[in-house]
């Protein structure tokens, strides 16, 4: 295969899986900014959206009902979750909320279970295939899911409104102002208990989305999926710069580009059409980097995550300065 | 921290002294009555008791929040299980392994006492620390949700390797033949050393040093108490003792994989250790047992109603509840003191912490 | 229209505020003067909401405001400059104009308020698109008491405005000052700088440690001996 076809294959890859980071980092740095809280059961929000969507095609309902219950039952879930268990704790020490996720996290995952159970569905469960989604685009020698276009596009497109609503509209303003200075926003008259649900609202609707386009790629669903995602959009976050919106649209698309890197090389050896570069080189890539080393991916992207942390710690569009937090 | 109770050494000794004697009694009892699922049952309250009071050394005394410790007790138990394995088995079942490996095997014992066992134990449970001591040094610079996820990330490194490492932990399949070697006796003896050490680390200067800058970080450093250094003794010595559970456990459940020593895992110590109150021994003890007892009740519900995950969400409501309403736990960081049962005056047994702002 | 009326105020044992009694009415331009930790940041801090009072009655306009969250006590008219300001600093200059009237209700009078307050500080209009915190001490001053200003409040309560600001923009500052008042806000108002807030000022107020000690016409307060030795340094 020409390697322009596939630099660009993986490119379109590359992009597709960071919208899904960005959509799912977005979220969390949302309210992270304004709250100081790591929200993990927000992979769970992913997973739970996915659950729907799949009952409700299972269901056999239409597809644009199945996404109106998937966006609506997610974002509820999300405002309940503020409400119920963020909104209590609301000035503890930032481990206690962290905990609490996890612990909200565990309540949504075993809640998955008991339902998928009490439908007498099995677990895993395969996702239905939606023909609009399915399928591959080809041009010439590259095939393309059509699932990862649209991932992309979507993906793209939402995050510009994002974007947009954040720079323009004064609820939008209002959150920046929250995020910078919780106390001097509320002294502005702003609400800020509307801010944050505001916050979470959205921060769930993205990831809604996110989840479906994710089960769609996965093809099958457990309750415990949501939990590899919510770390990578955590890393994303921090890679782009944490409690950031641009940094984490930034740090998704950094980290997409870094697993297809981390799963595009190793075997490159292979990959490469004879000829292109000396014998000598594809030998030595073959043997320091084989297909193999593509299973230690999620292991390279945490070590990513830790030198991150360790030296630049406000991300890629942070300075060097270290925000003590201790 | 409030001063040790005064008097002769063996008055402050009984109170401890009996309730050792009375555990004895209570195990002995346990062995002799056969009764399989009691043992089972008093095996995993012990193997959990270590690796609750462990994490509260390192997350409760000092304040920085490790959610990567299961790491440590899954390679406390791949390490002791390879090392345990007998040679002829360790060749059918481990082919692969890098030959200076292969050739050792920690299957001897002394009389019937299995003292491979206990040697293979440590040597684990030193070899995590190692690591722990390198995972230390890195990440103990970090503070709050950020090392509580750096160190989740170790648990995921870990997890990847192993699942890579097929020569030595045969990847993805379940690693079984495990010698059982332990027993009622092995794990309580553990628990007992385990809760010596972690009330004397408490009691010392290091200790104090702990909880100073579980507080305040910046006061403590103002007043010149080290913060690295408890910290990362604390860390390490809590690995030591997870590797130590993890051999246990192996050792008791004889075949597992990579997926066991995951997050599920992680929730459920930390919820022991966040009711029992972290910086509390006493603690730990009891918001182990409350823990543990209520999963077996909850089991005894789930398992004939066939509503699988009930017990979680039951398990998780009251985390959050204690979160919200009694964030410091049942007990705090304060202690039951044993030592003042038998005191002439009595103490009816609750030392207060004096510590900054609580 | 603010009435005060023996409030008592605790930062946890700490008695900040030991009972005081002041009063604003419509048009007026009030001052708060005294040493530092005497309690009149205080004193603003809980008329708008941050700090609630362990005694004692606030009332504006004959409605209680001490258990009113900050965001409905802005709602009533009062606004609050707070001392040190708390710009947003990552945010631009007009998005902070945006900001204080951001919980307005006639959303279309917005630009022209924004105008106005660039017809007050034309040095802002020149900065607009810049962000807050790269602005001079002197412009930031400015910028808060204009982003005070958009939430057109019958009440302005000004904390420390010339904190830190050269002669010069002193000078402006309290220039603006008295044109708001013209333009009719009431204005509370706390100054270390006790010689230049007397000039301006309808009536005073004298505060140490706690409690009010002096009080009367600004004109009067000039010229009290104990007031000129203390705070005017004569």
């Amino acid at each position: 295969m020409n390697l322009v076809f596939y630099f660009l294959q993986q490119l379109v890859n590359a992009l597709s899986i960071g919208s899904l980071y960005a959509l799912m980092a977005v979220g969390l740095a949302m309210v992270f900014s304004i709250l100081r809280l790591i929200n993990f059961a927000h992979g769970d929000l992913i997973m739970v959206a996915a659950y729907i969507a799949a009952f409700a095609l299972l269901g056999k309902l239409p597809l644009v009902v199945t996404i109106v219950l998937m966006l609506a039952g997610t974002i509820l879930l999300g405002l309940l979750m503020e409400r119920v268990a963020y909104r209590p704790i609301r000035g503890a020490p930032d481990v206690a909320a962290l905990l609490t996720s996890f612990a909200v996290g565990q309540i949504l995952q075993n809640g998955t279970l008991l339902v998928t159970r009490l439908l007498q569905r099995p677990n895993p469960l395969a996702f239905p295939v939606i023909s609009a989604l399915s399928g591959v685009f080809t041009f010439g020698s590259i095939t393309i899911p059509r699932v990862n276009v649209l991932s992309l596009v979507l993906g793209i497109i939402l995050l510009v409104l994002l974007s947009l609503f954040v720079t323009r509209t004064d609820l939008g303003l209002s959150m920046r102002a929250a995020a910078e200075d919780l106390p001097a926003a509320r002294l502005m008259g702003i609400d800020t208990n509307r801010v944050i649900a505001t916050a979470f609202a959205i921060g769930s609707g993205l990831a809604a989305v996110a989840g479906l386009l994710f089960a769609v790629q996965a093809g099958q669903l457990t309750p415990y999926m949501g939990f590899t995602p919510v770390l990578k959009a955590f890393i994303a976050a921090v890679i782009g710069g944490f409690g950031s919106i641009s940094g984490a649209i930034i740090g998704g698309y950094a980290l997409g580009g870094l697993e297809v890197l981390l799963t595009a090389i190793p075997g490159i050896g292979d990959i490469l059409p004879p000829g292109l570069v000396a014998p000598g080189v594809q030998a030595w890539l073959r043997q320091w980097l084989p297909s193999s080393l593509t299973s230690y991916r999620d292991a390279f992207v945490f070590i990513v995550l830790i030198l991150v942390l360790l030296f630049r710690p406000n991300g890629i569009l942070g300075s060097r300065e270290r925000e003590e937090m201790g | 921290m409030s001063p040790q109770a005064q008097g002769p050494i063996w008055e402050r000794a009984a109170g401890p002294l009996v309730a050792v004697l009375a555990l004895v009694i209570l195990l002995a009892l346990l062995q002799v009555t056969g009764l399989a699922f009691w043992q089972g049952l008093v095996i995993n309250l012990g193997i959990f008791l270590i690796l609750v009071l462990s994490l509260n050394l390192s997350n409760g005394f000092t304040g920085v929040f490790s959610l990567g410790h299961i790491g440590f007790m899954a390679l406390g138990a791949y390490a002791s299980a390879i090392l345990t394995l007998p040679l002829r088995e360790k060749q059918e079942y481990l082919p692969n392994l890098p030959a200076w490996m292969a050739g050792i095997h920690f299957d001897f014992r002394v009389g019937s006492f299995p003292l491979g066992f206990l040697v293979a134990t440590v040597i684990a449970a030193f070899l995590v620390s190692l690591v722990a001591l390198l995972v230390g040094l890195v990440l103990m610079r970090l503070s709050g949700h950020f090392v509580a996820v750096a160190t989740l990330g170790f648990l995921v490194i870990v997890r990847v390797l192993l699942f890579n490492a097929d020569n030595l932990t045969r990847g993805s399949r379940t690693f079984s033949n495990v010698t059982p070697y332990t027993n009622l006796w092995w794990v309580w003896t553990w628990a007992l050393l385990t809760i010596y050490i972690v009330w004397r680390i408490k009691r010392s200067p290091f200790g104090r040093a702990m909880f100073a800058q579980r507080e305040d970080r910046w006061a403590a450093q103002s007043i010149g108490i080290e913060v690295m250094s408890p910290r990362l003794l604390a860390f390490v010595v809590s690995a030591f003792f997870t590797a130590v559970a993890g051999s246990l456990y192996a050792h008791f459940i004889t075949s597992f994989s990579p997926t066991v020593f995951y997050f599920d895992l992680t929730f459920k110590v930390i919820t022991m250790l966040v009711v029992g109150g972290m910086g509390s021994v006493s603690g730990s003890v009891v918001g182990t047992v409350l823990v543990v007892g209520l999963t077996e009740v909850l089991r005894r519900i789930e398992d004939p109603s066939q509503l699988y995950g009930m017990s979680g969400i039951v398990l998780a409501i009251l985390f959050i509840l204690i979160i919200i309403f009694r964030r410091e736990g049942l007990l705090g960081q304060r202690e039951i003191a044993l030592d003042r049962w038998f005191m002439k005056g009595g103490g009816t047994g609750s030392e207060q912490q004096i510590t900054n702002a609580e | 229209m603010l009435e005060l009326h023996e409030v008592e105020v605790a930062y946890g044992n700490i008695r900040a505020l030991k009972g005081i009694s002041l009063s604003v009415a419509e048009g007026e331009l009030v001052t708060l003067i005294g040493a530092n930790g005497a309690g009149k940041s205080t004193t603003l801090k809980t008329i708008s909401g941050l700090l609630r009072p362990k005694a004692g009655t606030l009332l504006y306009q004959d409605q209680a405001l001490d258990r009113l969250p900050p965001h409905q006590i802005v709602a009533l008219g009062i606004s609050h400059c707070p001392e040190g300001r708390h710009l947003f600093g990552r945010l631009t200059v007009t998005e902070n104009l945006r900001l204080g009237a951001v919980q307005r209700r006639d959303r279309e009078k917005v630009p022209d308020d924004i105008e106005h307050v660039y017809k007050l500080f034309p040095v802002l209009k020149d900065r607009r698109a810049q962000l807050a915190g790269t602005l001079s001490g002197g412009e930031q001053q400015m910028l808060a008491i204009g982003r005070a200003m958009m939430s057109r409040p019958r009440l302005l309560l000004l904390d420390e405005p010339s904190l830190g600001l050269a002669p010069i923009l002193v000078g402006l500052i309290f220039e603006t000052i008295q044109q708001l008042k013209r333009e009719g806000t009431t204005i509370l108002l706390v100054e270390q700088n006790a010689r230049l807030a007397l000039e301006i000022a309808d009536r005073a107020y004298v505060m140490e440690t706690g409690r009010v000690t002096l009080q009367g016409p600004a004109t009067e307060l000039k010229h009290n001996p104990q007031v000129e030795h203390t705070y005017l340094g004569t």
